[in-house]
C-alpha cells in the first residue's frame, strides 16, 4: 500500500474509543441506594470517625435538604435523583485496610496498572507519590514513610480524620464551608475519602504528590475531599488524575478541594481530568462533574496556582478559585478545556483580591469540537481593602467545525480605585487553510489538527509539571482524533 | 514527471470555473516558469496540484510519474514529493518552526520506511540548511510564520523546501516582496536544490527572478489555460510588451 497510515479516510468517523472505559471485576460492598440520615451515620461508622466528623456531616445534610440544585450554568441536564444512587462502594478486600502495598488485592493492582498507575513504589514515575482512590475509598498511598522523614503528611482523608483530628477540625471546611453551594454541601455530608496533605514550616516537599481517582461501580456517586495545607515558607506540587468506565447511565462526581497557603507558602495544583465523556454519537452516559475547588492564600506572599487540563466528563461545572487574603499573595489559573461530541463544560475561576498588592493571572484556553458547548465563566473581584491589586486575564476560544459553541462570560467587580484589571479575549476557528498548510508538508490531518490545538494551548502547557505536559498533549490528540473532515 | 491533461476545475463552494482546459508537463531536471496576469488562475492551479479541497477538479487529470494524484489528499501528495511554496503562507501560533520542520521531515522519513531523525542531529542539519540559504538561525525558534514579514515568510517557505527536498517544487510568487539581496539568496537556493531528478515550477510576474534562475521553459497562463509555451526569450518579450500587448499581438 502506498499510504499505510492513510487507510482511515476522514469521512469514516471510526473514532478511537475512550481508552479507560473498562470495568474491573471486583467484589464490592455497597450501601443500598438512597440518601438519608441513617446512610450518613453508616458512612461515618464504617470509617470509625470521631463524633465531630459525624456532626459535621449531619449539619451539612440538614442544610443541604434546604438547598436547591443550581441551574445557572450554560447547559441543561436531566434532574438527578439523589435517592437513586449508592453513596458508598468499596472493594471487599479493603474491609480490613491492607497494612502494606504487598497486601493489596492483585485485581485492584492490575486495574491501576492498566491505568498507568502502578502501586509498586519501584515502578513508579520517579519522584511522584500516589494516593490511589477506587470508588469510595483510598486503596493505597505510596512513599508515605519516605515523606514522613521530611515531616510531610500524605495520607487518605479517612486516615487523617482519625490520626490528625486537630488539623482536620481546624481546616476542613475552612475554605469551602458546607454552606457554600449545593454540591459542596452534599459532599460535606457524604464524602467517603480523598487525600490529605500537610507540609510543615519551611519544608519544600521532596517529591510531587498525586491522587488518582477511579470510579468503577455503576450508579455510585463519587464524593471525595482533598485538603492541602502548606505552612509558612513550605511548598508542594500536587497532581490529580481521574478516569471511569463507560456506562450508559450518568455518574455523579461531586468533589471538594481545599488549599491553605500560609506565609510565603506555594501550592501548585495540577489536574488532568479525563472522566468518561459519554457516548460520542448519542451523548448517553458519562460523568457529571460538579466540583468545588478553592484555595486560600492566607499568609503574606503566599501563592496558589491551579493548572488544569479538562478533556473528559459529560458535564463539567468547575471553578478553581483563589481567595487572596495575605498581602502580596498571588493566585494563578491556567486552564485548557477541550470539549468534543456532546460534552458540556462551564468552567473558569474566581480570583478574589482582599489583601494589598495581591496579584492574579488567568489564562484560559477553551477548545470546542463536534456538537459540544464550552463556556468560560470567570470572576475577578477586588475588595475595598485590595489596594494595588492587579489581575491579568486572557481567554481564548478555538472552534473546530461548524456545530460547536464557545462562550466567554467574565464578571469583573472592583470597589477599590487603585487596582488594575486587564481582560483580553479572542475566538478563532481552526482554519481549513491552516490544516491545508500543515498537510501540504506531509503531516496527516489528525496530526495537523493536534499541532494547531497544541500550539494554541502552549501558554498553558508550559505551566504544567513535566510529567503532565506530555500526557496532556497526547490526551488532546486522542480526544480530537477525526474531529475534522 | 508531472503531467496535467485538459484540466478543468472550479471553486468547490460556488462551482465557479477557474481552470479551463489546462495542459502542462513538467520535466525532470528542468525549471519551468509560469507567467500570467493577475487572476488568471496561477495560485489556483498550484493549490490544486497540492491538494487544496477549496477547489474541485471537474474533468481532466493530474499525474505524477504516470499515476493520477486526484484521489490523494494533501498529505499524501506531499509524501509523494509535491511541494508548494505558498504565495501567502499561513501563520500557526504556538508551533515552533523547528519542531514543525522536524515533524514534516519525520513524516516523510516514516513514509519512506526510515527511522525518524534524532532531534539533535536534525537541529544540526537545520542550522546547515539555514547557512546555505543565508537564513538567520533565529527563524528556527520562532513560531511558524507568526510575526514574519512578507519577505521572511517567503524565505521560510524556501527553508521548508530545502529541508523536505521535494520531487516537484512549485513556488508561487516566492520572489514578490523580496528585496534584491533576498531575491539573490532565493535564486541561489533554487539553483543549489536543482537535481536531474526534480522539477521546479516558478510562478512569477517578473522577469527579474528569471535573470537569476534561468528557466528551461516559460509558459504563459491566461484565463485558466496555458496559452503559449516557449523558452526564456518569451519572458523577455513579455516583459517588454506586457500582457495586453501580448494578447493583441496574438
Ligand atoms: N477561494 C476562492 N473564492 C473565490 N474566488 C476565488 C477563490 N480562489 C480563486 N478565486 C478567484 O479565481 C481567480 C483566479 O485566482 P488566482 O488563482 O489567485 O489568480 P492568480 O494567482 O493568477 O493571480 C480570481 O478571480 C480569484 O478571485
Ligand atoms: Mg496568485
Amino acid at each position: 500500500m502506498l499510504f499505510p497510515d492513510h487507510d482511515k479516510t476522514v469521512e469514516t468517523l471510526v473514532e478511537k474509543d475512550y481508552e479507560f472505559g473498562f470495568r474491573s471485576n471486583i467484589d464490592s460492598e455497597k450501601f443500598p441506594k438512597g440518601l438519608n440520615e441513617s446512610i450518613i451515620r453508616r458512612i461515618s461508622a464504617k470509617k470509625n470517625e470521631p463524633e465531630f466528623m459525624l456532626n459535621f456531616r449531619l449539619k451539612a445534610f440538614a442544610h443541604w435538604q434546604k438547598m436547591a440544585e443550581p441551574h445557572w450554568a450554560a447547559f441543561d441536564y436531566p434532574a438527578i435523583d439523589y435517592n437513586d444512587l449508592h453513596y458508598y462502594a468499596s472493594p471487599k478486600s479493603l474491609a480490613n485496610k491492607p497494612k502494606s502495598l504487598d497486601e493489596i488485592d492483585p485485581e485492584l493492582k492490575r486495574t491501576f496498572d492498566r491505568l498507568g498507575i502502578p502501586l509498586i513504589e519501584q515502578k513508579q514515575l520517579a519522584g511522584v507519590a500516589v494516593d490511589a482512590v477506587f470508588d469510595s475509598v483510598s486503596v493505597a498511598t505510596t512513599y508515605k514513610e519516605k515523606l514522613k522523614k521530611h515531616g510531610v503528611i500524605f495520607c487518605s482523608m479517612s486516615e487523617a480524620i482519625i490520626e490528625y483530628p486537630d488539623l482536620i477540625q481546624q481546616y476542613l471546611g475552612s475554605v469551602v464551608p458546607f454552606t457554600d453551594n449545593f454540591f459542596a454541601c452534599l459532599n460535606a455530608a457524604v464524602f467517603t475519602d480523598g487525600s490529605f496533605v500537610w507540609i510543615p514550616k519551611g519544608v519544600q516537599c521532596p517529591m510531587d504528590l498525586s491522587t488518582y481517582f477511579r470510579i468503577n461501580e455503576e450508579n455510585t456517586g463519587q464524593f471525595e475531599r482533598t485538603l492541602i495545607i502548606c505552612e509558612d515558607q513550605a511548598s508542594v506540587s500536587y497532581l490529580e488524575g481521574c478516569t471511569a468506565p463507560k456506562f450508559d447511565s450518568n455518574q455523579l462526581h461531586a468533589a471538594v478541594v481545599e488549599l491553605v497557603a500560609l506565609e510565603g507558602a506555594t501550592i501548585q495544583y495540577s489536574t488532568v481530568q479525563n472522566w468518561y465523556p459519554g457516548d460520542k454519537k448519542t451523548g448517553k452516559g458519562g460523568i457529571y462533574n460538579f466540583v468545588t475547588k478553592r484555595g486560600k492564600c492566607l499568609g503574606r506572599q503566599s501563592k496558589i496556582s491551579w493548572t488544569q487540563i479538562e478533556t473528559g466528563s459529560a458535564i463539567t461545572w468547575k471553578y478553581p478559585s483563589c481567595l487572596l487574603i495575605g498581602d502580596e499573595s498571588v493566585g494563578e489559573f491556567y486552564s485548557v478545556a477541550l470539549t468534543n461530541h456532546h460534552q458540556r463544560a462551564d468552567t473558569g475561576t474566581k480570583m478574589v483580591h482582599i489583601g494589598k498588592n495581591t496579584r492574579s493571572t488567568i489564562i484560559s484556553k477553551g477548545i470546542s469540537a463536534g456538537s459540544s458547548h464550552n463556556t468560560y465563566r470567570g470572576l475577578v473581584k477586588a475588595n475595598k481593602s485590595a489596594h494595588g491589586a492587579r489581575n491579568y486575564t486572557q481567554c481564548d476560544s478555538m472552534l473546530i467545525g461548524d456545530t460547536s459553541v464557545a462562550n466567554t462570560i467574565p464578571y469583573i467587580t472592583t470597589t477599590n480605585k487603585h487596582t488594575v484589571i486587564e481582560h483580553e479575549a479572542s475566538t478563532s476557528k481552526v482554519g481549513e487553510d491552516q490544516l491545508f498548510y500543515l498537510m501540504s508538508r506531509g503531516i496527516s490531518l489528525d496530526d495537523a489538527l493536534a499541532t494547531i490545538v497544541s500550539g494554541f494551548c502552549q501558554d498553558v502547557f508550559q505551566k504544567l509539571p513535566d510529567e503532565f505536559a506530555l500526557e496532556a498533549n497526547q490526551l488532546l490528540s486522542i480526544q480530537l482524533e477525526h474531529s475534522v473532515g | 514527471m508531472l503531467t496535467i491533461n485538459q484540466l478543468h476545475a472550479t471553486i468547490t463552494e460556488t462551482e465557479t470555473p477557474i481552470i479551463k482546459g489546462l495542459d502542462l508537463t513538467l520535466e525532470p531536471g528542468k525549471i519551468h516558469a509560469i507567467m500570467g496576469p493577475n487572476g488568471s488562475g496561477k495560485s489556483t492551479l498550484s493549490k490544486l496540484i497540492a491538494g487544496d479541497e477549496q477547489y474541485t477538479v471537474t474533468s481532466g487529470d493530474i499525474q505524477l510519474n504516470g499515476q493520477s494524484i486526484l484521489e490523494w489528499d494533501a498529505t499524501q501528495r506531499a509524501l509523494m514529493g509535491i511541494f508548494l511554496a505558498f504565495q501567502y503562507p499561513i501563520e500557526i501560533p504556538g508551533v515552533p518552526n523547528d519542531e514543525f520542520l522536524r515533524m514534516a521531515y519525520n513524516a516523510k522519513q516514516k513514509h519512506q520506511g526510515l527511522e525518524p531523525m534524532d532531534p539533535l542531529v536534525f537541529q544540526d542539519h537545520l542550522q546547515n540548511v539555514c547557512q546555505q540559504l543565508s537564513i538567520p538561525e533565529s527563524f528556527l525558534e520562532r513560531e511558524l510564520n507568526v510575526g514574519f514579514s512578507g519577505g521572511e515568510k517567503k524565505r521560510n517557505e524556501l527553508l521548508q523546501l530545502a529541508v523536505l527536498k521535494p520531487a516537484v517544487a512549485i513556488l508561487d510568487e516566492t520572489d514578490s516582496g523580496l528585496d534584491i539581496d533576498a531575491l539573490k539568496h532565493v535564486a541561489t537556493g533554487i539553483r543549489s536544490l536543482r537535481q536531474p531528478t526534480n522539477t521546479f515550477l516558478l510562478i512569477t510576474h517578473y522577469q527579474r527572478l528569471l535573470t537569476y534562475v534561468e528557466p528551461d521553459y516559460v509558459h504563459i497562463m491566461m484565463d485558466g489555460r496555458i496559452v503559449e509555451t516557449g523558452d526564456k526569450s518569451l519572458a523577455m518579450a513579455l516583459d517588454k510588451s506586457g500582457y495586453d500587448g501580448f494578447v493583441s499581438a496574438r
